[in-house]
């Protein structure tokens, strides 16, 4: 690697000038000094700026909150900023590699500054108490009116076949995390599923070692009654692996198999597997989602359920609440039939992370400005917890609850366990 | 120091509880700041669970906490920035010597009226606003209205500590007066007169909230840099929260040319009567408005040649804005500086003798300041397409203070005769009927992501929230 180029990086701190209003507040907030301004805009320097963010939360525009990967030495300049009338567009891949940057040293540097915060949190948490660990709080018992689950009917070597009733695209079409609504149909075939539960799927041929490929879980999107109420069949929501968690190209085995899968094609399934993660049935019993990407699919799968209950009057008064986190608008499954459920029967609250031009939002953030109302939900015995999606966000996640819970004077510590004890938290993170 | 006690009945950072006579005394205050507030707060608001800021602390860290909250149960309370105990003046006569902790005799009654007119600027705003509650465009902007009445009930707090910590019986009186008086009352007015008209929907709102509050943030900054260091201190912490005023004005008006621009392109006019016929404001009237709260704004700073400026200045009561910034003697005796006059029906300048201009100084400050701010609203029409541009009026117009008060001057700073005026007012100010069309248009929109036909909705929601997030939860 050539350091040169990649210590040649930084993420500069910019101010929107079309947003800012002049307010001097950052300049008077910030430790270093390193804003300053003319009459027509204020500006950061980018050698005194190191990032601390102390100046954001005081901001009453937001404007200040803004960050561009460039190479070192064409950072904007205190007169280049002095004069714009709008922030520049983010510099291309192309643009940056011309300059000599990298695409894994401009990453390193669009990661700077989250990381450098998360850390000081971190530092913060663990200044005063000892390292939390969020699994210790996952129940491995369902919750007590949760359906007997079926397990493993299909084990690894006497699997069974499923035909491809449908395939579609759920996210925004020409995004690059293409993420897929298959439907299977086992016919005559028992294979009863629950929400919550997952199946797996043995993509054909064989690996590098010349072995048959074993099979992946994805979990069933469907509620109990099939995608198509009344018929044998499950959904799953599969993205499609293109590249790997260090952004390097690769092609996922069994999620570009599926996602390429044509109506009538057959699949061999393996399972139904999950005891656990399975929704309460429990007509009041409250129900708070929290995923990312396709973490969703249990999501639905419960939502669906509740919503056929209540089109047949069959439920009462159980509150549905989502935290739903993805990069963009556009790379979120089932954005718009998310968009189109009644607003009094779920509660979503979406984050994006990287909406160009808006600041990054996860899930717990939503989850910590909600706070009032999930404190409510953590002291009704009624409440279950899930949450399902990549593993980075399990930590926060729970971090989020316990905070949640001793603002509002609950003890976490008896709180988590109860939880835990009584089936209603559920972690499923991968 | 920095972190604020809220287990008091009092939150404060100043150690409250070990000055008993203190404590007592603003305790006996407190009940009547509520019944104030109740009695001409924002109306019918006593169950909304608002989405407000509130200080944990005086650091960039704990000073914008977000969460729902019941206006009434706001935490008001007595919060300084951190003290420098080796803090030095740093302008006039007393230049060098180390800053008051206590006020100064010779200084007591000039002290006290300065901060009873800035005390009494605030809980004026919350009772011109008291009613426009009822008409917000959205919940967003009622919100944002709600965070302001309650700051400004803040910044009373802040002035009626020092009123009471340092100076005495007088200090109580006065505290008391501040909570009699009521804007626009007829025996009883606040004492600067922006502050006894009227806000009579959100285009005023707005206006004001651009330029009125933009005067608070200049003699907000010019108290910041005062001898007397509890006073610095508290309008230091003032001034952060003053900005978001300002940027609900410059935003609000912002919005609402966005949402004109829209109109008069989507039906390719600039027939006003077309635009109001289509429920948006027109341009003319935005103009009318802007020249009517611009120039009883810049009445506020005072008369333009002044001797008690010159006291305030040079026993170091209250400096300039950014007087550590700026590269003089810091002194100013001996220089000079250009005002108006009208002589022989004609404007002129004439040098004055620096300190006495210290008003128009502090104007022109701001002057400057809120110009660039007009600018950023015409990108909005420029952007759009609209060739109109708004415009400050002339210095001079309009003026009911100083040597311009009463001289008859058209926007682009002609004099003109008694005829003349009565004329033209009605196009250079907003008339019965402008404000009738206005009043017209205010109906409550307070639907989560809903807004009124006449203003666009914002760029961004509060601390990153979502636009079409609950800001207000109605009891």
């Amino acid at each position: 690697m050539d350091m040169a180029v990649e210590a040649g990086v930084i993420k500069q701190h910019l101010i929107d000038p079309e947003i800012c209003i002049r307010c001097n507040t950052c300049e008077a907030t910030c430790p270093v000094n390193a804003i300053t301004h003319d009459d027509n805009n204020y500006v950061v320097r980018a050698d005194v700026c190191n990032g601390c963010m102390a100046c954001i939360s005081p901001c009453p525009t937001g404007s200040i909150d803004n960050w561009r990967t460039m190479p070192l030495v064409r950072a904007y300049t205190i007169e280049e900023q002095l004069s714009w009338e709008s922030l520049p567009a983010e510099l291309t891949p192309e643009e940056l590699e011309a300059a000599g940057v990298s695409a894994e040293a401009a990453g390193d540097a669009a990661a700077a500054v989250p990381a450098q915060t998360q850390a000081q949190a971190q530092a913060a948490v663990e200044s005063v108490e000892p390292a939390f660990n969020s699994a210790q709080y996952g129940a491995t018992v369902p919750p007590w009116s949760a359906a007997h689950a079926y397990t493993n009917l299909f084990a690894p070597k006497s699997p069974t076949t499923a035909t491809v009733v449908g395939n579609f695209n759920c996210t925004e079409a020409g995004f690059d995390s293409e993420t897929h609504h298959i439907v299977l149909d086992f016919g005559v075939v028992p294979f009863p599923v629950l929400e919550g539960q997952s199946i797996g799927i043995i993509p054909p041929g064989v690996d590098a070692t010349a072995k048959r490929h074993h099979a992946r879980q994805y979990s069933v999107a469907s509620p109990r009654n099939g995608e198509r109420p009344g018929y044998n069949n499950v959904s799953l929501t599969v993205k499609r692996v293109t590249e790997d968690h260090q952004g390097d190209p690769v092609r996922g085995v069994c999620s570009n198999y599926v996602c390429d899968l044509k109506v009538g094609d057959t699949v061999q399934v393996v399972g139904p597997f999950g005891s656990s993660f399975l929704m309460p049935n429990h007509p009041k019993s409250h129900i708070v989602m929290i995923c990312t990407g396709t973490g969703s699919a249990p999501m639905r799968a419960m939502t669906e359920w509740r919503r056929r209950l209540r089109k047949s009057g069959k439920f009462e008064g159980g509150k549905l609440m989502l935290f739903f986190g993805a990069r963009t608008q556009q790379e979120l499954p089932y954005f718009g039939p998310l968009q189109s459920l009644p607003k009094d029967f779920i509660d979503i609250n979406l984050a994006f992370s990287r909406t160009p031009g808006q600041p990054k939002r996860y899930v717990q953030d939503l989850m910590r400005e909600r706070a009032a109302d999930l404190a409510a939900l953590l002291k009704d015995g009624a409440s279950h917890f899930y949450v399902c999606g990549l593993k980075s966000m399990e930590e926060g996640v729970v971090l989020a609850l316990r905070d949640v819970a001793k603002e509002a004077g609950l003890d976490w510590d008896t709180v988590g366990a109860a939880l835990k004890r009584e089936g209603r938290l559920h972690l499923e993170t991968y | 120091m920095s972190t604020i006690n809220y287990s008091e009945k009092i939150p404060n950072n100043v150690n409250l509880g070990e000055d008993r006579t203190l404590q007592r005394a603003l305790e006996g205050w407190q009940p009547n700041f509520i019944n104030w507030w109740d009695d001409v707060g924002p109306e019918g608001s006593t169950n909304h669970e608002v989405y407000l800021r509130t200080a944990v602390s005086v650091d960039p860290q704990g000073w914008a906490q977000f969460g729902h909250v019941k206006m009434r149960d706001y935490r008001w309370g007595i919060f300084l920035n951190p003290g420098d105990a080796n803090r030095e003046i740093h302008f006039g006569d007393h230049k060098g010597e180390k800053a008051w902790q206590d006020v100064p005799g010779e200084h007591r009654a000039n002290l006290r009226r300065i901060i009873v007119t800035q005390g009494d600027t605030e809980p004026a705003s919350v009772e011109q606003q008291r009613h426009l509650g009822l008409t917000a465009p959205s919940m967003y902007d009622l919100r944002n209205l709600f965070q302001i009445n309650v700051e400004e009930g803040r910044h009373l707090w802040a002035m009626v500590y020092l009123l009471h910590k340092h100076f005495g019986r007088d200090g109580r009186e006065e505290a008391e007066a501040l909570l009699q008086r009521t804007s626009g009352d007829q025996d009883n007015p606040r004492i600067l007169g922006a502050f006894n008209e009227k806000t009579p929907d959100w285009l005023a709102f707005f206006m004001f909230t651009y330029f009125t509050d933009r005067d608070g943030k200049f003699q907000l900054a010019a108290l910041a840099e005062s001898a007397f260091d509890p006073l610095a201190r508290t309008t230091k912490f003032m001034l952060t929260e003053e900005a978001h005023h300002m940027f609900v004005g410059e935003s609000g008006v912002s919005r609402v040319l966005a949402r004109t621009a829209q109109v008069m392109n989507e039906l390719k006019t600039d027939d006003p009567q077309k635009v109001r016929a289509a429920g948006a404001i027109d341009l003319g009237t935005i103009q009318r408005y802007l020249n009517f709260h611009y120039s009883v704004t810049i009445d506020l700073f005072g008369a333009d040649q002044s001797s008690n400026a010159a006291i305030f200045y040079s026993s170091g009561l209250k400096g300039r804005y950014e007087e550590g910034k700026r590269g003089d003697d810091h002194v100013l005796k001996g220089q000079t500086y250009k005002v108006l006059e009208v002589k022989d029906g004609q404007l002129v300048e004439k040098d004055v003798p620096m300190l006495n201009a210290l008003n128009e100084v502090l104007r022109d400050d701001f002057i400057k300041d809120s110009v660039a701010g007009v600018g950023r609203w015409n990108k909005v029409l420029e952007k759009a397409g609209i060739p109109t541009r708004l415009t400050v009026p002339h210095k001079a117009f309009n003026r009911q203070i100083g040597a311009l008060a009463g001289i008859k001057m058209s926007p682009e700073g002609r004099v003109v005769n008694d005829m003349e005026w009565a004329a033209k007012r009605d196009e250079w100010l907003p008339s019965a009927e402008d404000f009738a069309f206005v009043a017209s248009l205010m109906g409550r929109v307070v639907e989560p992501g809903k807004f009124a036909g006449w203003i666009s909705p914002p760029v961004m929601g509060i601390n990153r929230q979502p636009v079409d997030f609950e800001y207000v939860r109605f009891g």
